[in-house]
């Protein structure tokens, strides 16, 4: 089953510049994908059409195989939940609790439900101790996943995170890494755009790599990684230990600690 | 250059200082970085450092901080400006909201420090030519990706040319040549003499650029060191300010006896190729 597709879409900001070229690009249900690529490539502009708060200029955008042209913004935030790459776009409530109340109270629940939902996703963030707290007496590394937390207890089809470890310390990083990996192991789809070659690489199975608003590649990251003019026009570069595999000269192409360790057991056994 | 003695600082309201006991001596011509965990207090230390606290967001501060020889609560904000740059943690608000376009946006802190205007115009070519940022220097400062903005932020205090630059996470929107592009410019300005402060969770690009790396935890500074020797000591775990992949790959071969297990674990790329490249 079709997640989301975008066909052959071209996007023009106000302000005159084209952000997107003719992005074509279909996402199984299911799937968890990352995208990397340069500042500026459209990467921020390509997932916003997602949610309706862009609407191409020319081409279609489809979420759940029908296209977004026409439905509103709040019927596609029943499918498809946004964390915005800026926390302070996404929070405007007084209290943690009653921002991240706020979507399952308009998907319909009732209060007991969404109360019970935002304490799961509170949880599940690392934030069950800040949910009386104002959010903007939180460090914004905190403000980040108090919208993660929001975005989580819509409990969406579609998951679409905007840089979700940004500033994150490493128990923040391990936080928004295991939200990723329960929410694959629950079937739902997720794409996030990244900074962060590690976290692409050993948390999502595809990779797609934008330049100057087009799809440049697009595989398992093993596969992109290996592509070193494409990442060279995208500003990115390898994970650590896949550069380090690469200058020891082994034929393996480990994306994780885990990958690493088996390449060097796998050398010579002693 | 920055010479901090006995520094507590408390929020205005707050029943705890946010940071407390602090003794520091940064060199010019230096790259210090500052790691810790979330809360741990860095901000709080960048603006202690950059004169804005208390003198913006109130709450008291004890203690010293001097720069160049001079007590910082003695000089006006516009001296301290001109002495301490700081480039703040959300890219999103350190825009002016004062100007139209990118160029007069990285213009606008030279203007309140009287920079002449044909010297002004320069400076930010030269800054944007530095940055990458050249093509943006038209555009509207609100009509940027995030990257772009910070790279516009960071560009607004390099042009001041302070002594002293402090950076509060300054790579953490930027796509990985970005990232590589700003601490090469930090070597650039240590070369020149500047005192550069840089807060950032890249460990990996903190061993490879910083002389010095603090560790702030329970705000106060528990580690001060060679970046190489602060990674591999023995309480880091404590810290709770994570590990390379490096340090993590050989903790998991020793675990599985495929590496011996006395000495240091490898914190670089380069201690990584020696532990995982020799002979076996
Ligand atoms: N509100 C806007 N108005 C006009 N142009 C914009 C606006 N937002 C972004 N742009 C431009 O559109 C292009 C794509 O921006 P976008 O935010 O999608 O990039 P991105 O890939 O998400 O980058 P980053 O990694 O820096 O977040 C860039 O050239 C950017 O300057
Ligand atoms: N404006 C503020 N008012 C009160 N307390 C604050 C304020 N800003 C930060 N704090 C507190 O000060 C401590 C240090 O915060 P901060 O310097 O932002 O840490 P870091 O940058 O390391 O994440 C934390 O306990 C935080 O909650
Ligand atoms: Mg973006
Ligand atoms: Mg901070």
């Amino acid at each position: 089953m079709t997640a989301v597709r975008f066909e052959n879409v071209r996007f023009r900001h106000p302000g005159g510049v084209e952000a997107l070229r003719g992005v074509s690009l279909t996402v199984a249900a299911g799937e968890r994908v990352a995208i990397i690529g340069q500042n500026g490539a459209g990467k921020t502009t390509l997932v916003r059409h997602l949610n309706g708060i862009l609407q191409p200029s020319s081409g279609r955008v489809l979420v759940g195989e029908r296209p977004t042209a026409g439905r509103s913004i709040s019927e596609l935030a029943a499918s498809v939940g946004y964390l915005f790459q800026n926390p302070d776009e996404q929070l405007f409530a007084s209290s943690v609790r009653i921002d991240v109340e706020f979507g399952p109270r308009n998907l319909g629940c009732t209060p007991a439900e969404a109360t019970a939902r935002a304490d799961e996703a509170l949880a599940a963030v690392g934030l069950s101790a800040q949910a009386q707290s104002h959010p903007l007496h939180l460090s914004l590394s905190e403000r980040k996943r108090v919208a993660l937390a929001g975005v989580l207890a819509m409990r969406t089809a579609v998951v679409v995170l905007d840089e979700p470890t940004t500033g994150q310390d490493a128990r923040g990083a391990d936080l928004v890494a295991a939200v990723v990996e329960t929410l694959a192991a629950s079937g739902r789809t997720v794409i996030a755009i990244t900074h962060d070659m590690d976290f692409a690489a050993e948390h999502f199975d595809r990779l797609i790599v934008m330049a100057a608003g087009e799809v440049t590649a697009d595989g398992r990251p093993a596969d992109v990684f290996g592509e070193a003019q494409v990442l060279e026009r995208a500003a990115v570069e390898p994970p650590q230990l896949f550069r380090l595999a690469q200058r020891l000269g082994w034929p393996q192409r480990p994306t994780g600690v885990q990958q690493f360790v088996d390449a060097f057991a796998a050398r010579a056994p002693r | 250059m920055i010479v901090l003695r006995e520094v507590s600082y408390t929020y205005p309201e707050a029943a705890d200082p946010a940071l407390h006991g602090i003794e520091l001596n940064l060199q010019p011509g230096s790259i210090t970085g500052v790691v810790g965990a979330s809360g741990a207090g860095k901000t709080t230390l960048a603006k202690v450092i950059a004169g804005f606290l208390p003198r913006v967001d109130g709450g008291e501060l004890t203690g010293t901080v001097c720069v160049a020889g001079r007590n910082l609560a003695e000089l006006s904000l516009v001296e301290a400006v001109g002495q301490v740059g700081l480039v703040i943690q959300n890219p999103f608000n350190q825009i002016s909201g004062a100007k139209y376009t990118v160029r007069e946006e990285i213009a606008f802190g030279m203007e309140n420090l009287g920079t002449p205007r044909a010297e002004m115009a320069a400076r930010v070519k030269q800054v944007a030519a530095l940055l990458r940022i050249s093509d943006l220097l038209d555009r509207s400062p609100y009509a940027l990706s995030g990257g772009q903005m910070q790279l516009v932020a960071i560009a607004s205090m390099l042009v001041l040319r302070t002594p002293v630059l402090v950076m509060d996470e300054p790579t953490s929107q930027l796509d990985p040549f970005g990232t590589r592009l700003v601490f090469a410019v930090l070597d650039q300005l240590q070369q020149a003499g500047t005192t550069v402060v840089i807060f950032e969770h890249k460990l990996e690009l903190l061993q490879a650029h910083a002389d010095r790396l603090l560790v702030l935890a329970g705000h106060t500074i528990v580690a001060d060191g060679s970046p190489t020797e602060v990674l591999a000591d023995e309480r880091v775990d404590g810290w709770a300010i994570g590990s390379t992949r490096y340090t993590r790959a050989a903790r998991l071969a020793r675990g599985r006896g495929l590496l011996p297990v006395h000495g240091a674990l490898p914190v670089s790329f380069e201690q990584a190729a020696a532990t995982f490249g020799g002979a076996r």
